[in-house]
């Protein structure tokens, strides 16, 4: 340590008390506030040095350490005798050298001494003493006198003056050392400014601030010490910098000199002070000076309890100054710089390990780690340089530079001869022989590696790891070396680093070759030679490699190697001829696969195979064809997904994530609960990812042995993507999959084991088949259709002569045209041939002659079938199989509005291929829809006849006709229609009107029969005539009974009827004819001859137009007979002003109750009975008119209420009523006083 | 062999991204010394890694160039992934970002 030697003048108890000195310097321990900055504690010890006047500080002197900070007069003159005849004037003299050395910081200390003063009688009082110092030289600053009595006496006067006199002492020190402080620093900041002057070195500004450096030090501010040094650090990079930028300093060449010395690093000493005498005398090196200056930092770095950040800095300055040797462009000896970076590694290394214990470094080895790699770098190089890696070990050439670099290193240090491990021990032991290279190298690199994989830098061990490696291959080892590179391969691969997989797989496939790994080498000769990053010339040696080795007989003919195909070639995609991958037995299938090959040159391949894996499906249906082509709608591609790189990083491996929306609602209200997204395919996702790892290990291919191999032969593999077509002819029915490719090149085997997406091809053998299907969406009866036959061969031959025997339905004509056109069609639906067809029909049986057809094929051909459009309801039933059954369903027809009636034939047709006739349904619509109807005018009778078109299709409709086949001339229909044709309209009506005329009685019933010719309007001749369209009706009751007429008359004395004002409204109901059959019922009663029937009016206004005042309905008894009138008056009142149509008068019969209780009725049909004028005519029997048609619902009505014990109400039937005054309106004008206004408002 | 390093640099950059969980600062300085090159490292908070090697003796490049060299290409490669038709793992052949980081080479060398 060094100490601030403080100068004293006279120190008189010097020889004599030793204890004193002693004493003082324990005490002075200062505590001082640094300027501007936080106060801090600092320590000063000081020394004691006696006065001499070439040790006061000169002019430009910039030695702080031993500069006098106080000067301290001691006297112990009591006398004034004595004062003025030496004392004054020493102290005047003392006090001129004082000042002509401007210095001001000084003090004078009296002591006084009892015992002197004893002896002395005729002494001054003491006190004149120190007033007269003071007076004399003290002027303003009387403090700088301090009296100090008896100094060894221990009294308390002597304590108090002692006290008061370090008190003194401390500060006046203090504030000497802050004002020299502060010029120091002040002078030192001047002296940088000028370092752009020419002049300017270095290592004097480089001495002035390791000065301060040093005071700070002492001060124990290692802070600021650390500070000083990092400066000088900085400044000397910048100007290293500037150098390399052009800007160089004149003082900086001599740092350039050659590098002859590569001691490394001394850290052991707090000051090496050998570097810095050279730094001194300007003669440092730029190693010296890093080193010196590193070691000051570490030092410092040391005591601030700061170790790690030494071994941080330590990488960084052996970088540095690697990098400013290159910048500065000094000389250095080939494996100087490693050297002495390699030294001064350890050096570091073992300085920290020095000052830490075991538990710290342990801990620590992050920071460390680096040092260890870097110096395991250097030393692997240096044993490059000096050919202790190879084989044969150092040549002499080697030697020789192994011995000028020993030389470098000069002698061993003093401080670490005694050291068993010192860094310059293990470098000489290590260039000394290859053994003990090769022994500190894996000591170094196992510790590089340990150190890294515990601190989980497994990446970085990994790199370590494969220097070593390499450094195995040197030796000729290539087990050894590869674990490492198959270590360092897997992290690659597992991380996708392209460039380093090729460089490993490199050194693995040459360290696999000297190992006689066949199989590895190969397959990692493929991987290279389909590595893009390698030059095209390796990747032809790699390829090369190969081929040599497949060319090579082997020993073992049997003997394969198998290996993974991705490496070689690419399966890039695979397509089915046919397309749909489906063929039937016997038929040939190609598969051609596009394979894209990953080697350089081409390559000819002996065999590619591809296995087959054979099940025989269970469900037959799937193998129709129908079935296979319905459902293979791929175009018989199938593609393989492409590897873009040749290794799987994890994301690539990862499919997609499959993500669906999740709604779960609670079952009562159906609210929503959940909702969620869910992942369907978590179990690829979150599968452990160990599939990349059997990447590289051959072991996972094997060969299948299907029984089923698609082959072909020599094939020459040109680089990229090449077709091989594959060609097979299908035997058995069956599935195929696709399993394995497999490329044999010799005695090596390319194997694909999987391939996937799973591509597979059917064989189905097939029966055969007839279908018969209309050609339109219904078949209408009545025209001639067509019908498509469909037969499909399956795996039978049709020959010639076979032919289709269809047995006629009786009401379904097969017509057979000159020419029938059949196409046959491959099994791929195209056209194969176009032959026409011969048909034979009987009476009983069509025949169909079928043209020759291979198996697997589709004869198609047309017939045209006619279908009666109405047979007969009493058609000829017959036993026999095959004749019409006709469903005429009319009622169905009446209901259901648009429904076509349908008839349903069916055909019994015997295929040559089968034993068993198939039966066929054809089912035919009826196009039309007939409703007649019945018009009356008064007596006059009209049927009319509505034909409704259902269908699409046009109509012509010719010889509308109705008749009556039961009646001759009496009953005359006369018909009243347009001229046929008539054309009718798809979806539209036509009207047909006849009129009913009788000359004598008419019957009760009439039974017609409507027919009309009808074709369709598109067609123009027809090369059969059509039967006609026909339609049997029945019309009963035609007759009218009664006319009813109703009139409105305004009240008396207006023309118009008005709102409001009542009017009478007269009924009359005319009997128009005598008694007849019809009205032979229960209403009729009969008395005195005389029939009367009873009838029941209603007067209804439906649409409101009229109120009805007073009873609306009334029974009245009509006599049978002809012109017996009934008049019924009753009041009505219109509503609405305008012209009104009438109120509806309806008339029931009314069938009274057996019993006959008229009590029992309702009030609104009670009998009514009076005020009724009634004409009485005795009549006869007459036959009364009423209409039914036949399944009318209402023909069964009469007997299903006879039970009832309440009289009931009939509807008269339409025909036999007959409302003369229906259409008739009555003019009502509005009333005029409208005290009444409807307001509606919308 | 910059690819080496620059696998040992990955690692480096998992330690550190461990430390600055929180932080927003995505620089991660110099992370790699060796002899001959500088590394440095930027992980965006996606934790996607940009690694920078520079030759140790471009003294040129200081500290707050390298910073601003990462933000620029952190925001171009934020544009590329803003694409609707880059798919996240494909390569990067956005010839915006192509031309963006030969602009900075040669501004650089």
């Amino acid at each position: 340590m060094d100490r601030i030697k403080l100068l004293w003048d006279f120190f008189p108890f010097l020889s004599a008390e030793p204890s004193v000195v002693i004493f003082l310097s324990d005490v002075l321990k200062i505590v001082c506030r640094s300027y501007g900055r936080a106060p801090k504690m600092i320590h000063l010890e000081s020394n004691f040095v006696q006065f001499k006047e070439e040790l006061l500080p000169k002019e430009g002197n910039k030695a702080l350490l031993t500069f006098p900070f106080l000067h301290i007069y001691w006297t112990e003159c009591c006398d004034t005798e004595v004062y003025k005849a030496t004392v004054k004037d020493d102290l005047t003299k003392w006090q001129n050298v004082l000042k002509a050395h401007s210095s001001v910081d000084w003090l004078i200390v009296v002591v006084e001494n009892d015992a002197k003063k004893k002896n002395k009688t005729n002494i001054l009082p003491r006190t004149s003493i120190v007033d007269k110092i003071r007076n004399d030289f003290c002027n303003k600053q009387s403090d700088r006198c301090v009296v100090l009595s008896d100094p060894l006496k221990d009294s308390s006067r002597t304590q108090e003056s002692w006290n008061a006199f370090l008190t003194k002492l401390r500060t006046s020190l203090l504030m000497s050392f802050t004002k020299n402080l502060g010029k120091f620093e002040d002078d030192m900041r001047t002296l940088r400014e000028k370092r752009t002057e020419p002049g300017w070195s270095f290592c004097d500004y480089f001495m002035v601030q390791e000065e301060l450096a040093f005071v700070f030090e002492m001060l124990q501010q290692f802070e600021d010490a650390l500070v000083q040094y990092d400066e000088l650090d900085a400044l000397f990079s910048q100007y290293v910098v500037n150098f390399g930028a052009g800007d160089g300093a004149n003082w900086l060449t001599f740092f350039c000199q050659p590098v002859k010395s590569w001691n490394g690093l001394i850290l052991r000493k707090p000051i090496d002070m050998e570097k810095r005498e050279l730094i001194q005398r300007q003669e440092a090196t730029l190693l010296d000076l890093r080193s010196y200056l590193f070691s000051r930092q570490c030092t410092l770095l040391l005591f601030l309890q700061r170790p790690w950040e030494v071994a941080q800095r330590a990488l960084e300055l052996l970088h540095s100054c690697v990098q400013e040797l290159k910048l500065l462009e000094v000389s250095v000896p080939p494996g100087a710089l490693d050297c002495w970076v390699f030294l001064s590694c350890l050096e570091v290394l073992q300085r920290i390990e020095g000052c830490c214990d075991r538990a710290q470094i342990d801990s620590n080895i992050a920071h460390t780690v680096g040092l260890w790699s870097y110096a395991t770098e250097k030393l692997k190089s240096l044993g490059y340089l000096c050919g202790l890696v190879s084989e044969k070990g150092p040549n002499s050439e080697d030697l020789n530079r192994t011995v000028d670099l020993l030389a470098g290193l000069g002698a061993e240090r003093p401080e670490t001869a005694n050291t068993a491990q010192s860094p310059y021990k293990k470098l000489k032991e290590a260039l000394s022989s290859v053994e003990a290279f090769e022994k500190h190298y894996l000591d170094l690199s196992h510790a590089a590696i340990e150190m890294h994989t515990s601190i989980g830098r497994t990446r970085s061990a990994r790199l370590v790891g494969k220097d070593l490696a390499e450094f195995y291959m040197r030796k000729k080892s290539p087990q050894k070396a590869e674990i490492y590179l198959q270590g360092a391969l897997k992290s690659y691969l597992a991380e996708g680093w392209a460039l380093p997989i090729t460089h490993t797989r490199k050194q693995l496939a040459e360290c696999q070759k000297h190992l006689g790994q066949t199989e590895n080498y190969l397959q990692t000769s493929s991987l290279l030679a389909s590595d893009h990053h390698l030059t095209e010339e390796e990747r032809k040696r790699f390829c090369q490699e190969i081929l040599s080795f497949a060319s090579r007989q082997t020993d073992s003919p049997g003997h394969k190697i198998v290996l993974p195909l991705h490496c070689f070639a690419q399966l890039r995609d695979l397509h089915f001829t046919p397309s749909n991958a489906v063929v039937h037995v016997g038929g040939v299938l190609s598969v051609d696969i596009t394979m894209c090959s990953q080697m350089p040159v081409p390559v000819r391949v002996e065999q590619i195979a591809i296995n087959v894996h054979f099940s025989i499906e269970k469900n037959n249906y799937r193998k129709t064809a129908e079935w296979l082509t319905k459902h293979k709608t791929s175009n018989g591609i199938i593609n393989f997904p492409v590897e873009t790189s040749p290794f799987p990083t994890s994301q690539n491996n990862l499919p997609a994530l499959e993500l669906y929306e999740m709604f779960e609602r609670s079952p009562s209200d159906n609210s929503l609960n959940t909702t969620g997204i869910i992942c369907k395919n978590v179990h690829m996702l979150l599968r452990r990812q160990e599939s990349s790892t059997s990447l590289e290990t051959p072991s996972g291919v094997a060969l299948e042995d299907g029984a089923h191999v698609l082959k072909c032969r020599d094939v020459t593999l040109e680089p990229g993507p090449n077709r091989i077509t594959f060609r097979t002819q299908a035997k058995e029915p069956g599935t195929y999959t696709l399993r394995q490719l497999c490329a044999s090149l010799g005695p090596v085997w390319f194997v694909l084991p999987h391939l996937y997406p799973p591509a597979q091809y059917d064989v189905y053998s097939q029966e055969p088949q007839l279908r018969v299907e209309p050609l339109a969406d219904s078949l209408l009866a009545g025209i001639p259709q067509k019908v498509k036959f469909t037969v499909t061969t399956g795996h039978y031959t049709v020959k010639n002569g076979d032919s289709l025997q269809l047995s006629n339905a009786e009401a379904m004509l097969i017509l057979c045209h000159a020419e029938n056109r059949a196409v046959i069609y491959s099994n791929t639906r195209e056209k194969a041939s176009d032959v026409s067809l011969r048909v034979q029909s009987s009476d009983k049986v069509t025949s169909i002659s079928l043209p020759a057809a291979p198996a697997y094929h589709m004869i198609e051909f047309e017939l045209e079938v006619l279908s009666l459009p109405s047979a007969p309801v009493t058609g000829g039933e017959s036993s026999m199989l095959g004749v019409t059954e006709p469903h005429r369903k009319h009622k169905d027809t009446q209901k259901a509005g648009h429904c076509m009636a349908t008839t349903d034939h069916k055909v019994s047709i015997d295929c040559p291929w089968s034993i068993y006739s198939t039966v066929i349904a054809l089912t035919f619509s009826v196009p039309f829809r007939t409703t007649h109807s019945l018009l009356s005018a008064g007596t006059r009778k009209y049927i009319q006849v509505c034909v409704q078109n259902l269908s699409e299709l046009d109509f012509q409709l010719s010889d509308g006709n109705l008749a009556d086949p039961g009646r001759g001339a009496d009953l005359q229909l006369v018909p009243l229609n347009a001229k046929s044709p008539q054309h009718i309209s798809s979806k539209q009506s036509v009207f047909f009107v006849w009129e009913l005329k009788w000359t004598r009685e008419p019957p009760p019933s009439l039974r017609c029969q409507f027919s009309v010719g009808f074709s369709p309007a598109s067609e123009g001749q027809l090369s059969i005539p059509l039967k006609p369209y026909t339609y049997e009706f029945q019309v009963e009751n035609f007759f009218t009974l009664y006319n009813v007429r109703a009139e409105i008359l305004p009240p008396a004395g207006t023309e118009h009827c008005r709102t409001g004002s009542l009017c009478s409204l007269e009924v009359s109901i005319t009997r128009l004819s005598d008694l007849l059959d019809v009205d032979k019922d229960e209403a009729l009663t009969e008395s005195d001859e005389y029939f009367s029937t009873k009838l029941m009016y209603e007067v209804v206004d439906n649409s409101s137009n009229w109120a009805v005042c007073g009873k609306s309905s009334g029974v009245i008894s009509m006599p049978v007979a002809a012109q017996a009138t009934h008049r019924v008056h009753m009041e009505v009142m219109p509503l609405f002003a305008g012209y009104l149509p009438l109120p509806d008068v309806r008339l029931f019969k009314y069938l009274p109750h057996h019993s006959a209780h008229s009590s029992q009725l309702d009030a609104d049909s009670w009998i009514e009975n009076d005020s009724l004028s009634v004409d009485q005519h005795v009549g006869d029997q007459l036959d009364s008119g009423s209409i039914r048609s036949r399944g009318s619902v209402h023909s069964a009505s009469s007997s299903e209420h006879k039970g009832l014990p309440m009289p009931r109400l009939q509807a008269l039937p339409p025909g036999q009523v007959f409302n003369s005054s229906t259409g008739m309106q009555v003019l009502v004008i509005p009333s005029r006083d409208d005290h009444v206004l409807e307001v509606s408002v919308t | 062999m910059v690819h080496t390093s620059l696998d040992v640099v990955d690692e480096k950059i998992s330690a550190m991204g461990k430390a600055l969980v929180d932080q927003r600062e995505l620089y991660l300085g110099l992370l790699y010394p060796t002899e001959d090159y500088k590394v440095y490292g930027y992980v965006t908070n996606s934790k996607v890694k940009f690694v920078m090697v520079v030759d140790s003796s471009n003294t040129a490049l200081r500290d707050n160039e390298i910073r601003s060299m990462f933000r620029k290409l952190h925001n171009s490669y934020t544009d590329v992934m803003c694409n609707p038709f880059y798919n996240p793992g494909d390569r990067i052949q956005s010839r915006a970002f192509d031309s963006m980081v030969t602009s900075m080479m040669i501004q650089v060398c």
